[in-house]
């Protein structure tokens, strides 16, 4: 059965002043899903996340998120909708204490009527025991790979829809990266659509139902993560010399 | 000077601190959340305790029509916005709070006859009037240019203080008043007198200061506008709208602002420009904790307040001149223990 769809983009084009940075973009993640974009630096990963979060404004196209299509994307609106990103700078609150950013993570739930963050919290603890231990230490204080745990926990605390991640694995041990996949794996089991932004096209393309592959502002490629895999091409440029493991 | 002049002395720079650091918390706060240097500050001081000693002689005081006439202007963008741009949900509050509170605050002012009520309630009701001039300054001067630099903002905050300074020269004249003080109670402590007023002063600034603590520490609201201080584009993530929390510490400063006007309208006779010297005080206060620390800022602000009544009795012509002279040794020494910071986006 098809599930339901959760974010469609058509048609996207986004640029920087002059500079268009992605042109006619399109993809779809339907709900249950796990869906990456992969591509080489610059290839506009990122400015796609932001400007489906509404970060940055459209030239053209649309954002389908849930059936509604708003003319003008607001970041708090698509927040109460469902949407989340851990954005590629992480943006954590630094002088506030582990416990404290994640229950911002929560602060729109709160603010719709909701009252289950404790609970949130206690479940995004199982998954990062080393956050609980840390929970009055400083966000700014953390090692480079709490930090990644406690941005994808307080995204995790919204209980979002769509979950859209950029490079979650950027610089995290192996272990702890394959620690972040296997959750994605489980949140995916619940129902919660997925949008993974990666350079390590390995991992994504070994958790993820479908890929697209971005470059220079474009889809160049695109299918399940099995025809991806076995692509000659994406085997040469992102799967590097060890494709065939 | 004997000891029982210097603790007069300690008691005054005390009372005038606690004030400062009221203001010196608020201006640390707005610049934090939102990059604006509030100059304007001191006007909702003069506001507070000239729309409370309005009530008092039975007048009706000019920020009432400030209120009703920023409200109308208010409630005529958002109409203009929504219209073009066909989102009417959002009207209702818009236009609650811009046109139907005005409306209300109006009627109860010129049909409620505020002359013959208790001080107590006078206060409430001057709080109402001025309080929500806050955000509504906001919604006019600022959020219209959330991602201007600080510079600009700090232009914009000149202009705003500009024009409220003239339409308080407008409102009130250019008599000064003094309000009846909350109690008539004083004390003999050791040999020094200690007036009610000043206790009032004190611990209404103390209370105020741990109520504001609690409110960043424990409350939502309180912990998303040190998140958007922080980091807005990781506050927005989160759904805390930058506006929103602007709005926010606008109100905590108006409210902080005219709190003060009214405690300190029995001690000092407060004109319609007091404000900007006494906004200043605080201003200088703020700049000792570098706009950031909560906690410095408001000791820098009760010395400031010290500093001022001991050079009141020294050399009381160069009062002024001390005080913001101040200024010139705290920046030297914070910009050499500080690390440079670079300004965000
Ligand atoms: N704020 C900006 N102003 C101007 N150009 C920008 C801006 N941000 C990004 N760009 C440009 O847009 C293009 C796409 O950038 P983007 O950050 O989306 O790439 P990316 O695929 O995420 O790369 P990476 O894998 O390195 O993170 C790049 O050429 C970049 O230089
Ligand atoms: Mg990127």
């Amino acid at each position: 059965m098809e599930q339901p769809m959760i974010l469609e983009v058509a048609d996207l084009r986004v640029g920087y002043g002059k500079v268009e940075a992605l042109h006619h973009v399109s993809l779809k993640v339907r709900a249950g899903e796990i869906v990456t974009v992969i591509g080489p630096n610059g290839a506009g990963k990122t400015t796609l996340l932001s400007a489906i979060m509404g970060l940055l404004p459209r030239r053209s196209g649309s954002v389908t998120f849930l059936g509604s299509a708003p003319g003008e994307i607001e970041v708090e609106r698509m927040v109460a909708m469902g949407m989340t990103l851990v954005p590629e700078k992480r943006e954590l609150f630094g002088e506030m204490s582990v416990e404290d950013n994640l229950l911002l993570g929560a602060f729109m739930r709160r603010r719709l009527g909701h009252r289950d963050d404790a609970a949130t919290m206690a479940e995004v603890y199982g998954i990062f025991p080393r956050l609980k231990e840390r929970r009055e230490q400083l966000a700014g204080t953390l090692s480079g790979g709490e930090r990644q745990m406690l941005a994808v926990g307080r995204a995790l605390m919204a209980k979002p829809k769509l979950l859209m991640l950029d490079e979650p694995s950027l610089g995290l041990a192996p272990l702890i990266v394959r620690e972040i996949f296997h959750v994605l794996g489980r949140l995916r089991k619940t129902g919660v659509a997925i949008l993974l932004v990666e350079q390590n096209a390995r991992a994504a393309l070994q958790v993820a139902d479908y890929g697209y592959v971005l470059e220079t502002g474009e889809i160049a490629l695109a299918g399940s993560s099995a025809e991806l895999r076995d692509n000659p091409r994406v085997v040469e440029s992102y799967l590097g010399f060890g494709g065939k493991h | 000077m004997d000891l029982q002049i210097a603790l007069l002395l300690g008691q005054d720079g005390i009372v005038n601190g606690a004030i400062y650091a009221l203001l010196a918390l608020a201006l640390v706060l707005v610049f934090a959340v939102t990059r604006v240097i509030f100059i304007p500050q001191g006007e909702f001081v003069a506001f507070g305790a000239l729309t409370l000693a309005s009530f008092q002689a039975g007048k009706v005081p000019g920020t009432l029509w400030l209120l009703v006439g920023m409200g109308v202007a208010i409630a005529a963008i958002e109409i203009g916005i929504a219209l073009r741009n066909g989102t009417l949900r959002r009207l209702t509050s818009a236009l609650g709070w811009n046109l139907a509170y005005p409306a209300v605050a109006a009627a109860v002012v010129l049909l409620g006859q505020p002359g013959s009520w208790s001080l107590a309630l006078q206060v409430v009701l001057a709080l109402a009037l001025v309080v929500p001039l806050g955000p509504m300054v906001y919604r006019l001067a600022y959020q219209p240019l959330q991602s201007a630099s600080v510079l600009v903002l700090l232009i914009v905050s000149v202009a705003v203080h500009l024009t409220l300074v003239g339409l308080g020269l407008l409102f009130f004249g250019a008599e000064g008043s003094r309000t009846p003080a909350f109690s008539d109670a004083s004390f003999d402590w050791g040999g020094v007198m200690v007036t009610g007023q000043t206790l009032w002063v004190v611990g209404a600034s103390a209370a105020l200061i741990v109520v504001l603590y609690l409110f960043f520490e424990r409350s939502l609201w309180g912990k998303a506008l040190r998140a958007t201080a922080i980091n807005r584009t990781g506050a927005r993530l989160m759904g805390i709208s930058t506006t929103q929390a602007g709005k926010l510490s606008f109100v905590l400063a108006a409210a902080i602002g005219a709190l003060s006007g009214i405690l300190i309208a029995p001690i000092t006779t407060v004109y319609y420009d007091t404000g900007f010297i006494i906004g200043l005080k605080g201003f200088v206060g703020a700049i000792v904790g570098g706009m950031a620390s909560y906690p410095i800022a408001a000791a820098g602000a009760i010395l400031v307040g010290l500093l001022e009544s001991f050079s009141s009795f020294w050399a009381s012509a160069f009062k002024e001149v001390i005080v913001f002279t101040l200024i010139i040794p705290v920046l030297i020494w914070r910009s050499l223990t500080t690390r440079h910071v670079e300004e965000e986006e």
